[in-house]
């Protein structure tokens, strides 16, 4: 089965539920597990906070989330066109954030990596940042495993 | 919403549903505010709400130990589900606030 579906939305802190929530609801169609789902939610919060506080400082602006389901597989697509990441590699190290004055605790992408198969971060300076995400839906673990 | 609560000398928050990066702004702001004031020696975090937490809840959580080990107070994590334990393991923050300082408030 293949379907997809895109969310357009403000870069306003209240979006990030609404995000998380309407992915989770959509990735549904696939069975997962309630971990599974979990996982998901955790990495699109992860990454739509990351562009509503980063891409657009001090102004509101559209972010954008894409999901493709095939077969088994969740793809995911974050993307802004705010300022970009400058050094993506410092940026996703465990514990960096270039925000120490916002609490943030630098664990974002370690979460993305943590719960995704594979995740992906193109960025351009003044261009924007898209951060691509893909997990597979283990089918029938929890039968297994019960 | 009555996200707070004094008991003595500990100050209860009653965390929400989704502990994300909208929610902690508010809490740290309320919760910082009371420490400020009141002679609060135990900080507790009362999880029973929250279904969901990502890494803004565990940059809020540092933030709140590190100000309550300053104080010479302690910070308490309670009746946690498994998404969140989940989330506490993996970001390291247990070796800080361990989980047996979890405990039943009487």
């Amino acid at each position: 089965m293949k379907n997809e579906m895109t969310l357009t939305f403000d870069s306003l802190s209240e979006n990030e539920g609404f995000a998380r929530v309407a992915v989770a609801a959509f990735v549904t169609q696939l069975n997962p597990t309630l971990e599974e789902v979990a996982d998901i939610k955790t990495a699109v919060s992860e990454a739509v906070t990351n562009a509503i506080i980063h891409a657009y400082p001090g102004e509101v602006h559209t972010v954008v989330v894409r999901t493709r389901l095939d077969g088994e597989t969740v793809e995911l697509w974050v993307m802004d066109e705010g300022v970009g990441i400058e050094d993506v590699k410092k940026a996703m190290e465990p514990l960096y954030t270039s925000r120490p004055e916002l609490e943030r605790s630098g664990m974002g992408f370690m979460f993305m990596e943590a719960f995704m198969d594979q995740v992906e971060v193109l960025s351009k300076p003044l261009e924007g940042t898209t951060v691509y995400m893909k997990k597979k839906i283990q089918k029938g673990v929890t039968e297994q495993e019960a | 919403m009555d996200m707070l609560e004094r008991k003595g000398v500990r100050l209860v928050v009653y965390l929400p549903m989704e502990l994300d990066h909208h929610y902690t702004e508010e809490i740290r702001r309320e919760v910082d505010q009371v420490i400020r004031e009141e002679p609060i020696c135990e900080l507790e975090f009362d999880f029973s709400r929250t279904i969901f937490m990502d890494s803004a809840g565990i940059g809020m959580l540092l933030g709140r130990y590190k100000i309550m080990k300053a104080l010479d107070g302690r910070l308490l994590m309670t009746h946690m589900r498994g998404q969140i334990k989940r989330i506490l393991k993996l970001s390291g923050i247990l070796n800080y606030i361990p989980l047996e300082q979890e405990e039943e408030v009487v």
